[in-house]
């Protein structure tokens, strides 16, 4: 009798291990991320300002905010750097990968040289174009000492052209990776339907144009996926390069949403502002995984 | 994954070719520059910067900036130099790499050999929870660490880069357990193998490969994390990337481009030198990972 027990407990413990592991993981999850979203949406509702308290206040820290010019610089300035960042790492990742395809000697040295920016912080990126853009010691001093006296290049002090200082260093940072990306789209492609093409006369123009880039529709979704929700999270670099200036000329959403929460003590506010890019990321992640996911089963 | 290795079928004539080698240079010469910048600088006495000379070679090489950097900078309130930080990003990466890296093995197993109702939406819950922007968990994080007495710690840091580290992770392990044939584990299982032997014995000395992505990018991702680092750290936590800003943003005295250059090349070599070592094999996991889908 006790042996089969024993042997009942045992078989028992086996088919419940499995979730049995999973689970520290699982509960880890859905506090941390979903309790704490839950949370955090609450107290956009609240008249949390230091510290969080509970008293409703419904939507007015959402009426407050979208009358606040602090937020609106933020999303103006979000929508120039996502629309840039995106539509120039794309199309500098897919051209870069294209020319890389052409069967070029040290391409494992060039694809080195392009990708490593990826594995630097922002905040070592930041500093380093914070200190070649500043008109006063980088490449504006640069040139008017080698003697062409009339350079000026003072984007990263001008409140017009300061958010494209970021663009550029984002840029640098990420385009390598997209195009690692299309490389990877590239050397997927068939070329048995591109030499048949070839034979019927089809210049390399539109060999690239009607067959190779609409093959990398899957390459393009998972690049403006990746793309969009970095930009959305941009944080690191612009404290870095800019601080979020000059004034506030290069604020974004997540600047926005961690100044109003730790130092101007506005936390409803500040909860609001976390709850819109939550959002917003959903918006453009939860499509993308839920077909993901579904493809694989 | 023979396509991989293939090249493209197309014909390029002499000019476009050296057009192709042009654009290509240049390019490299873009990304190169910040490097250069950081390098040059960093061995040249501050007047050589200011003096215009950011560009040039230093004509006075000296490893003064690098020292200072190190171990005298002012950071904050105290010239420790970047060194005490540098010991607090380790202290913090190892265990939270380690078992992020682990629970990822763990989960992936789970997920891929011993399937069950509603699998699917459990992982993709935990997909999801890789790409929220964090600032939507600043504030009850900030509460939960204070509540569990883990605030300002190494320790608070380490469960916070766990917790939204696993997702990832987790992928990685789940994607590329899926093509490891289950019907080994299967067989196992009729053998009489329990559900850790058989990871252990089967799945394990298999999962080099996977292992490795996760290590690097996990290790990548932590240390060069800002954002927990600022909002969580207490004064002898800092995290190397928040020290670093602190000293580059000081306002006080005299701004110290070289010692600013040699402290940003610090934060860097760590993962500048994962990836220059290991950079081959994380693309060449990702790849048996991603064989199916």
């Amino acid at each position: 009798m006790a042996h089969t027990a024993d042997t009942d407990f045992k078989t028992r413990l086996q088919s419940w291990l499995p979730k049995l592991v999973l689970s520290p993981s699982l509960a880890m999850v859905l506090v941390f991320v979903y309790g704490f979203i839950l949370f955090s949406v609450y107290l956009s509702f609240t008249d949390s300002r230091l510290l969080p308290s509970y008293g409703w206040v419904g939507l007015e820290n959402y009426s407050k905010l979208w009358r606040l010019s602090h937020w609106e610089i933020s999303l103006t300035n979000m929508g120039i750097f996502a629309a840039l960042y995106i539509t120039i790492c794309t199309v500098l990742g897919l051209s870069l990968a294209i020319f890389l395809d052409q069967k070029i000697r040290a391409e494992g040295l060039i694809r080195t040289i392009y990708l490593y920016p990826m594995a630097l912080s922002f905040i070592v990126t930041g500093t380093a174009w914070k200190w070649f853009l500043d008109p006063g010691i980088g490449l504006e001093n640069v040139l008017q000492t080698w003697g062409w006296t009339s350079f000026e290049f003072d984007w990263i002090k001008d409140r017009d052209f300061a958010i494209y200082t970021v663009v550029l260093a984002a840029v640098w940072q990420t385009s390598g990776f997209v195009m690692a990306m299309f490389l990877a789209g590239l050397r997927g492609i068939d070329n048995e339907i591109l030499k048949a093409a070839q034979m019927d006369g089809a210049s390399n123009w539109n060999l690239y144009r009607r067959i190779i880039i609409p093959q990398l529709r899957p390459a393009f979704l998972s690049a403006f996926v990746i793309l969009s929700h970095l930009a959305i999270k941009t944080f690191d670099l612009v404290i870095a390069l800019t601080g979020g200036g000059p004034g506030r000329a290069t604020e974004l959403p997540a600047t926005f949403m961690y100044s109003y929460t730790f130092t101007r003590n506005q936390m409803g506010i500040g909860a609001a502002s976390a709850t819109i890019m939550l959002m917003t990321i959903a918006a453009i992640m939860i499509p993308y995984l839920y077909a993901e996911l579904r493809e694989k089963k | 994954m023979s396509v991989a290795s293939q090249d493209t079928a197309i014909r390029t004539g002499r000019v476009t070719r050296t057009l192709i080698y042009l654009v290509l240079l240049l390019f490299a010469l873009f990304y190169m520059l910040p490097l250069y910048v950081m390098v040059v600088n960093s061995v040249k006495p501050l007047n050589e910067i200011t003096g215009g000379g950011m560009m040039n070679l230093p004509q006075a090489f000296t490893l003064e900036p690098w020292a200072k950097a190190w171990s005298s900078a002012q950071i904050g309130v105290d010239p420790t130099g970047l060194q005490p930080y540098f010991w607090n990003s380790i202290k913090m990466v190892v265990p939270a790499v380690a078992i992020s890296t682990v629970l990822g093995a763990l989960n992936g197993y789970v997920l891929t050999k011993w399937r069950f109702k509603g699998d699917t939406i459990l992982f993709g819950l935990m997909l999801f929870a890789c790409f929220i922007p964090f600032q939507i968990v600043l504030i009850p994080m900030a509460r939960m660490l204070g509540l569990i007495g883990l605030a300002g710690t190494t320790w608070g840091l380490v469960l916070v880069h766990v917790v939204y580290g696993i997702g990832f992770t987790t992928l990685y392990f789940r994607n590329y357990y899926a093509v490891f044939p289950t019907e080994l584990v299967r067989a196992a299982q009729i053998d009489g193998a329990g559900f850790f032997q058989i990871f252990w014995r089967i799945l394990l000395p298999s999962s080099g490969p996977i292992a490795v992505v996760s290590i690097i990018w996990q290790f990548t991702n932590i240390w060069n994390d800002f954002l927990f680092g600022a909002s969580f750290a207490g004064a002898d936590s800092q995290p190397m990337t928040v020290a670093l800003n602190n000293l580059v943003q000081s306002s006080t005295g005299v701004k110290e481009y070289n010692v600013h250059f040699a402290g940003a090349i610090l934060a860097a070599l760590p993962t500048l030198l994962v990836y220059i070592v290991a950079g081959r094999y994380f693309v060449r996991g990702l790849m048996a990972g991603s064989v199916k889908g």
